[in-house]
């Protein structure tokens, strides 16, 4: 069947639209459904999800079968959603999927990033005490090239300046609890 | 839709307008932080009550996202007809997903000047994208997240230590950030260097397609790069990869756009003055010759074969005479016919210097 909008390439892209109770069926070629932005690239996403599904598939099997069969029983118990589910949709269903999944995670995400742990940013709140405990962790490391450079003056300024930060942290943790 | 007042504005967004930061050859930047509140599952699982408690929320913020850099208007994505959510996917200010999803309280939060658009109920419960003219990667990752902590400051997100910012698809995770360089490559086209770079590109873990989603062709020699890795990187890192890449590309466009002027000045004036000749007197122009068409004369007002006309116009028709827009812009619906003569009209119109709203019959 041809395209009937512009009668030269095949139709490929069939749609069923009702209008005033009448049910149309327009016969389209994809250069003209997607030019009358009747359907915008819905596809790609089913191929990502084919391929984030085939990608957790792979670490299903060389574990093997126990492995396996356990982790199709890793359930979120706030949305629900199954590990199984998530690898058929490569959706996860919440935040606290991520817990419920936990390790599993890594290799499926080392695939697709090439990394298992964020280096972005931190959300003020939701972030809790992190980005104190992070300019913590630079600070000691200054400290000790300070000190390897024995340069005494500046080490003494940075320890003062830890302890301020881990005061923080603490009054932080207390307030979360 | 003729007796219905447009709820839209018609008007040309900001970065459409001003050329930019290397605005010759990088006609937009964009930035997309992905963001997802805490608990409440995510939009295609939630219930009708949880994701409008989402858009109550996030619509209670207006105020205060409002008081940062000029008003906000949120749009419901239900209370807008189809054309007029066409309309805003062809303006780049929400995507196809979103336009298509009128069930689960999806929603656009918009900056009056269209630089900022917030997407509530997508994918993710939000995405807060910045969208500027030129090459400005950076300023449009900080405008981003300056809405983000305002966003922050009340709403809950769904964040941990190991992975960042949760999100909906574990290919954004992390930071959440998509980043993406708009580029018009005409000489690198016509030269046939292209592909070659953008295969190189390819490499070094970035995206590139064409400027209608993934895996569509490239029309218009418009490309859009982005990057992929979303976890493991800082944004600001990211955003400098992608600007160092950007910028590769805009050096070797600009000597393909010598080349063709030192040894093939006479024939491409030729072929840009023909494209230029042939927008000023059609009386019938398919989208996809347009964008071709005004792909050249572009070339030829950058290369200054052209004059007479403002570069400013041909970036704005190169993405403003899709078919929503013409429909919007002329009130009604228009087949397929009519549509290219509207389009053709309208380019002959902004050609000769007239705005778009003046002529609205
Ligand atoms: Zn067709
Ligand atoms: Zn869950």
């Amino acid at each position: 069947m041809l395209c009937e909008n512009c009668k030269e390439r095949q139709a490929t892209v069939h749609l069923t639209k009702i209008i005033n109770d009448e049910k149309y069926v327009q016969h389209l070629c994809e250069k003209c459904a997607r030019e009358k932005g009747e359907f915008d690239f819905e596809f790609p996403s089913f191929s990502l999800q084919n391929l984030l599904s085939g990608l957790m598939n792979l670490d299903a099997q060389p574990a093997g079968q126990v492995m396996g069969f356990a982790a199709q029983k890793l359930q979120c118990d706030n949305c629900g959603l199954t590990y199984a589910q998530f690898g058929q949709l490569g959706r996860f269903g919440c935040s606290r999927c991520y817990d419920a999944f936990g390790e599993r995670l890594v290799p499926l995400l080392r695939r697709i990033h090439g990394s298992t742990q964020h280096l972005g940013k931190i959300p003020r709140r939701a972030g809790g005490t992190l980005k104190l405990r992070r300019s913590i962790e630079e600070l000691r490391q200054k400290l000790q090239e300070a000190v390897a450079r024995e340069e005494f003056e500046q080490a003494a300024k940075l320890r003062d300046q830890i302890r301020e930060l881990e005061e923080q942290a603490r009054e932080g943790e207390n307030n979360e609890q | 839709m003729n007796s219905k007042q447009k709820k839209l504005s018609l008007k040309v967004s900001e970065w459409l307008r001003s050329p930019g930061p290397d605005g010759d050859i990088v006609l937009s930047s964009r930035v997309r932080l992905a963001r997802n509140l805490r608990d409440i599952p995510f939009p295609y699982l939630a219930s009708d009550s949880q994701s409008a408690a989402v858009l109550e929320q996030v619509r209670s913020m207006i105020p205060a996202l409002s008081a940062a850099h000029g008003p906000v208007r949120v749009y419901t994505m239900d209370e807008l007809d189809s054309l007029e959510r066409q309309v805003l996917v062809e303006k780049h200010l929400i995507s196809p997903a979103l336009a298509n999803n009128q069930q689960h309280n999806s929603a656009v939060l918009l900056r009056d000047d269209e630089i900022i658009s917030i997407m509530v109920n997508e994918e993710d419960h939000l995405r807060i994208q910045c969208l500027l003219p030129g090459l400005q990667l950076e300023r449009a990752l900080q405008l981003a997240e300056e809405y983000d902590d305002l966003l922050e400051a009340k709403l809950d997100y769904a964040f941990n230590e190991r992975w960042g910012y949760l999100t909906v698809c574990p290919t954004n995770v992390g930071t959440g950030l998509r980043a993406s360089v708009m580029m018009h490559l005409p000489a690198l086209m016509l030269t046939k260097q292209a592909s070659r770079i953008l295969q190189a590109i390819a490499q070094v873990g970035l995206a590139v397609r064409g400027i209608y989603g993934e895996g569509s062709e490239i029309k218009g020699n418009l490309v859009q790069i982005s990057n992929q890795i979303t976890l493991g990187q800082s944004s600001e890192e990211i955003v400098r990869n992608l600007y160092g890449v950007a910028k590769q590309v805009v050096e070797q466009e600009t000597q393909a756009r010598q080349i063709l002027l030192n040894e093939g000045r006479d024939r491409i004036a030729d072929r840009v003055n023909r494209s230029l000749g042939t927008l000023r007197y059609a009386r019938l122009i398919s989208s996809e010759e347009a964008m071709q068409l005004l792909s050249d004369v572009r070339l030829g007002v950058d290369l200054g074969l052209i004059e007479e006309v403002d570069g400013s116009i041909l970036k704005e028709l190169l993405l403003l005479h899709r078919p929503a827009y013409l429909q919007y812009l002329t009130g009604r619906n228009l087949d397929s016919f009519e549509r290219d003569r509207a389009r053709a009209k309208l380019i002959r119109l902004r050609l000769a210097g007239k705005q778009l709203h003046e002529r609205e019959e």
